[in-house]
């Protein structure tokens, strides 16, 4: 249980909050309609007859639509309804050319399901927590008025009219502004891993209804406020907060908060009224009598099911499991979907590159993966190319320095090379003189000269003083220029340092 | 030339051209002018003589270069301006649509013209398809060429709602035309006017490009002289569309081909509670009628059981209504049609201006009956229970499938009345439907058929109901009326 209370001037406030997720499904056309769903198009160039509701237009159901949409709903566990039916949710405004909404409010696709956001001390969630998912159904998207094209009158465009979104309900099970965060973080990673929405909060693919009430600890539910279409994390925990603390004010100052529709103000990250339960629309919700019920058979929950990629919780068991990685690396590597699939493959073909099975090299890729490559790619400057930060090139240097024929530092050095210039990593290694000595001679040479260069010190040494090792090995490299390859090093000056011994 | 071109039916006109008795242009021309003669009926909102001619003309070139004929080939139609058409407008007799011209053809119209049909003009309906005797029209009512035989010259109702397409088939300036139905608005006044007129199983015809009224009732259905005409059209208005997920993925039987009126074998249902009070006696002699020829044709007669009959139209009148009022909520002003903006108004003016403005009172009266009945609170009372009513009749003539073929009752009852003598009484307008509406509700084909006049000299017309998909049944049994009937009144020209 998180522990996170509102302090208010008559002692501590718990939070509840559900949340109503409205994610845009990824496919070429409309919910139903063929036109296109790309987004960034000029204004009202995606708009079929249908979206623009033209007399006599009928809808059709997109078999892809609903096809991500169970295969979202398979994702987090949930029940998949056989038969489910589309309702009209009816109300006037001027992005709505249909007059009402195609929606599912009595018999949605999906049914109960749930989702586990994980630990993070940090942000005070101490363990693992499962929220419950209420139901996820499919509806159609509205348009978009401009108020800014025009002195006295507003603009519309209906690229976005009629585009599927899926509307994904949690159960009020989050406590904190911090788990309703992590929250919307794993459906968006969970959306993502499935490739039934890209996730993209900026361009309006995902925003979310947040629903907050406070109560005493142990007390019943509060009177809850709706707020809508906020879509950033962030700007989802600021709502929280700000609802969560205004509601405590306004009952501590005896009021009572008052069930309505809020707005969300990201400049100020405070949320204003929009309209309270008595002005709330009756939507007038009855089936659409345009269609069919939808009725799913088993080869389509079968391929449904079989399509499905592995999943987040998975791939990381899998990695600390498996792959042997830290927990910490398994959560960052598994959290977004280009995380992973870049770690993916580099860790293959690294692992082919030097005939090692994959659990063996991906400690190795995984430190490259998450901290050493950013690291020289942040620091490389302009005139790197990230573009020539591809799988073979970063498998290659691994490779190289996983053979001991470069260092960790020239694989760095090596690496910033290949940023700026797309050359071969051997090929830099060798030209540019950034591999590791390996010749025993040469080593053996320098192991010499720094022994009989410091008499004083090997006998110490040799006395019982171990910790002069280090001494050795970093005059030998010094002696090396740091080309040494520490292993041959390291053994050469043991064998030279316990021959007399 | 024939000097009674206009005389012809379907059939006897697409035989005509492709036997070469007389070209498609000059069944065009003759068509062309017996419309524009008939201006009083006004039951064309816009005609189109320039499209008659072009498919005339089409059709005469194909035939002179030796290629295959369309089997509608040469043929003139009026169409319901309910059907949306490319680049003619459509308004579905409304003002809200008045100027709109669609850039995209009906499947059904289409269809039509791909058969080989040409578009005499966009025929005059009720307002949105509501209404029993096209008094609702934006555009003036039809009047019905058939006057009583009093010498009073009263203005008669053609039925409704596809009243132009009844009066322009009657007075023979359309040998066809197309109608909809949705509760009886091809069958009443086919009934009204001494026509045919079958309305086929809900998804038989695609509604894609059909102005909606009740998408859950709404049919397409052709409108003729007779009963091998109406297959005629019907075969080549029919047929899947996966634009209309309500559109049924059946192939379409030669239903012309298939007639046959010998129907021993054949059982047919009179439901008992069909007869009701207020239904004129005149009716209930002509389904007597009805009754023996059918058991001429060879058919068994059996009495049958409707029992939720009573409960159709008041079911009907909430589920019909409920689905207008979200079907017209498109007619906003806001992409198309009229747009009433007051100086000053913001977006909610403009809705109710252009709205108040662009719809008719039937239209509005029926917004208001759906809103109410869909509102929070109101909704189990009246839309619930009204589907549950639906799914009640539906299990009444599935029952009744167990002991007949094919039912046989009144298309209305009492024959067409004078203009404006039920305009300000709309319960007893809607009663007209009430033998109607429960085929509709159960999405079964029916069919109406003219049986004789009444004693004031107006039309009557039966009913016949079939089994889902069974429009050969309903066709085969029309027949059999037909061919005993031997209707051939047709109204006196005084237009």
């Amino acid at each position: 249980m998180t522990n996170y209370r509102i302090q208010g001037s008559t002692g501590e406030w718990e939070v509840v909050i559900g949340l109503e997720v409205h994610a845009q499904v990824t496919s070429n056309a409309k919910l139903f309609s063929s036109a296109s769903t790309a987004f960034g198009a000029e204004p009202n160039t995606q708009v079929s007859l249908i979206d623009a509701a033209m007399p006599g237009m009928l809808p059709v159901p997109n078999r892809e639509c609903i096809r991500q949409a169970v295969r979202t709903g398979m994702a987090v566990e949930a029940q998949i309804n056989r038969w489910s039916r589309f309702d009209r949710k009816n109300y006037f405004y001027a992005d709505l050319p249909q007059g009402y909404q195609i929606s599912q409010l009595y018999h949605p696709l999906v049914g109960e399901g749930q989702l586990t956001i994980d630990t993070d001390e940090k942000a005070g969630i101490p363990q693992d927590k499962r929220i419950g998912i209420e139901r996820i159904h499919v509806e159609q998207d509205a348009g978009k008025l401009m108020h800014d094209q025009h002195p006295t009158m507003s603009y519309v465009d209906l690229n976005r009219s009629g585009v599927a979104l899926m509307e994904i309900v949690s159960r009020p099970d989050m406590t904190s502004p911090a788990e309703a965060g992590a929250y919307v973080r794993k459906l968006r990673a969970i959306l993502r891993y499935v490739g039934s929405c890209d996730g993209n909060m900026e361009e309006g693919s995902m925003r979310a209804d947040v629903n907050v009430s406070v109560r005493r600890p142990g007390e019943p539910l509060g009177t809850r406020t709706e707020t809508k279409n906020v879509n950033s994390v962030r700007f989802v925990m600021q709502a929280i907060e700000h609802e969560a603390r205004r509601q405590v004010e306004v009952i501590e100052d005896g009021g009572q908060v008052v069930q309505e529709t809020r707005l969300f103000d990201p400049g100020t990250g405070t949320t204003r009224s929009m309209r309270s339960k008595e002005d709330a629309h009756d939507y007038r919700y009855f089936p659409d009598p345009d269609l069919l019920p939808l009725e799913l058979d088993d080869a389509f929950l079968d391929e449904c099911r079989a399509s499905l990629p592995e999943l987040p919780d998975t791939k990381r068991r899998r990695y600390t499991e498996e792959l042997g990685l830290t927990p910490y690396n398994a959560r960052e590597l598994t959290a977004e979907v280009e995380t992973f699939a870049r770690f993916e493959t580099l860790l293959r073909r690294t692992a082919e590159r030097l005939g090692k099975s994959e659990r063996d090299v991906a400690t190795q890729v995984a430190n490259w993966a998450l901290s050493i490559a950013p690291g020289v790619i942040n620091a490389a400057g302009p005139d790197a190319d990230p573009a020539h930060a591809t799988a073979d090139a970063q498998a290659e240097i691994l490779s190289l320095q996983a053979a001991g024929e470069i260092s960790g530092g020239q694989a760095k050095e090596i690496f910033e090379i290949v940023l700026k210039t797309g050359r071969a990593a051997a090929e830099i290694a060798e030209t540019e003189g950034l591999k590791q000595l390996s010749d025993t001679g040469a080593i053996a040479a320098a192991v010499d000269q720094v022994l009989a260069a410091n008499p004083d010190k090997v006998a110490e040494y040799r006395g019982g003083k171990d910790k002069l090792f280090g001494f050795f090995v970093g005059q030998t490299m010094k002696a090396l220029k740091g080309q040494g390859n520490p292993a041959v090093v390291n053994e050469l000056l043991r064998d030279r340092l316990d021959q007399n011994a | 030339m024939m000097a009674d071109l206009t005389d012809l039916g379907v059939k006897a006109i697409r035989d005509g051209v492709a036997s070469g008795d007389f070209t498609a242009r000059e069944v065009a021309e003759a068509f062309n002018a017996a419309v524009a003669g008939a201006a009083a009926l006004n039951s064309f909102i816009v005609t189109t003589p320039d499209r008659a001619l072009q498919a005339a003309e089409a059709v005469d070139a194909d035939r002179s270069a030796g290629k295959p004929l369309g089997r509608l080939a040469g043929v003139p139609i009026g169409m319901k301006d309910l059907f949306c058409t490319d680049g003619v407008q459509t308004t579905a007799a409304s003002h809200i649509l008045e100027g709109f011209i669609p850039r995209y053809e009906s499947t059904v119209s289409r269809k039509l013209w791909e058969a080989g049909c040409g578009m005499l003009g966009k025929l005059n309906l009720d307002q949105f398809a509501m209404g029993s005797s096209n008094e609702t029209s934006y555009f003036g009512n039809v009047t019905s060429p058939w006057r009583k035989a009093d010498g009073a010259n009263t203005g008669m109702s053609p039925g409704g709602s596809s009243g132009g397409s009844s009066a322009a088939v009657a007075a023979r300036i359309a040998p066809a035309a197309t109608g909809t139905d949705t509760g009886g608005s091809i069958r009443q006044p086919a009934a009204f006017t001494g026509i045919c007129g079958i309305k086929p199983t809900y998804g038989r015809c695609s509604r894609w490009g059909v102005v909606a009224f009740a998408s859950s009732l709404d049919q397409a259905g052709p409108m003729a002289r007779s009963v091998e005409d109406c297959a005629l059209m019907l075969e080549a208005m029919a047929g899947f569309d996966p634009k209309d997920a309500t559109s049924l993925d059946l192939p379409v039987p030669d239903w012309s081909a298939a007639l046959d009126a010998d129907l021993r074998g054949k059982k047919v249902g009179i439901p008992r509670e069909y007869r009701m009070d207020g239904t004129d006696a005149e009716i209930l002699e002509q389904w007597e009628r009805g009754k023996q020829w059918l058991r001429d044709a060879g058919a068994e007669i059996v009495d049958i059981s409707l029992p939720h009959t009573k409960y159709a139209l008041p079911a009907y009148y909430i589920i019909a209504p409920a689905e207008a009022s979200s079907n017209l909520a498109r007619y906003d002003g806001v992409r198309y049609g009229l747009r009433d903006l007051p100086e000053r108004g913001g977006l909610q003016d403009m809705y109710a201006q252009t709205r108040a403005a662009g719809f008719g009172d039937e239209v509005k009266r029926r917004v208001l009956i759906g809103t109410y009945v869909l509102s929070a609170g109101f909704y189990d009372a009246y839309y619930t229970q009204a589907q549950k009513v639906r799914a009640l009749v539906a299990r009444d003539f599935e029952q009744a499938w167990t002991q007949c073929d094919v039912i046989l009752a009144p298309t209305t009852p009492t024959a067409s009345f004078p203009l404006g003598s039920l305009s300000d009484d709309p319960l007893t307008m809607y009663l007209n439907d009430v033998f109607a509406v429960p085929a509709s509700l159960a999405g079964l084909p029916a069919m109406s058929v003219p049986s004789g006049l009444n004693g004031e000299g107006l039309p009557l017309g039966l009913q016949l109901i079939g089994r889902p998909l069974g429009e050969q049944g309903v066709l085969n049994a029309a027949l059999a009326i037909e061919q005993r009937a031997k209707f051939a009144a047709r109204p006196d020209r005084w237009w």
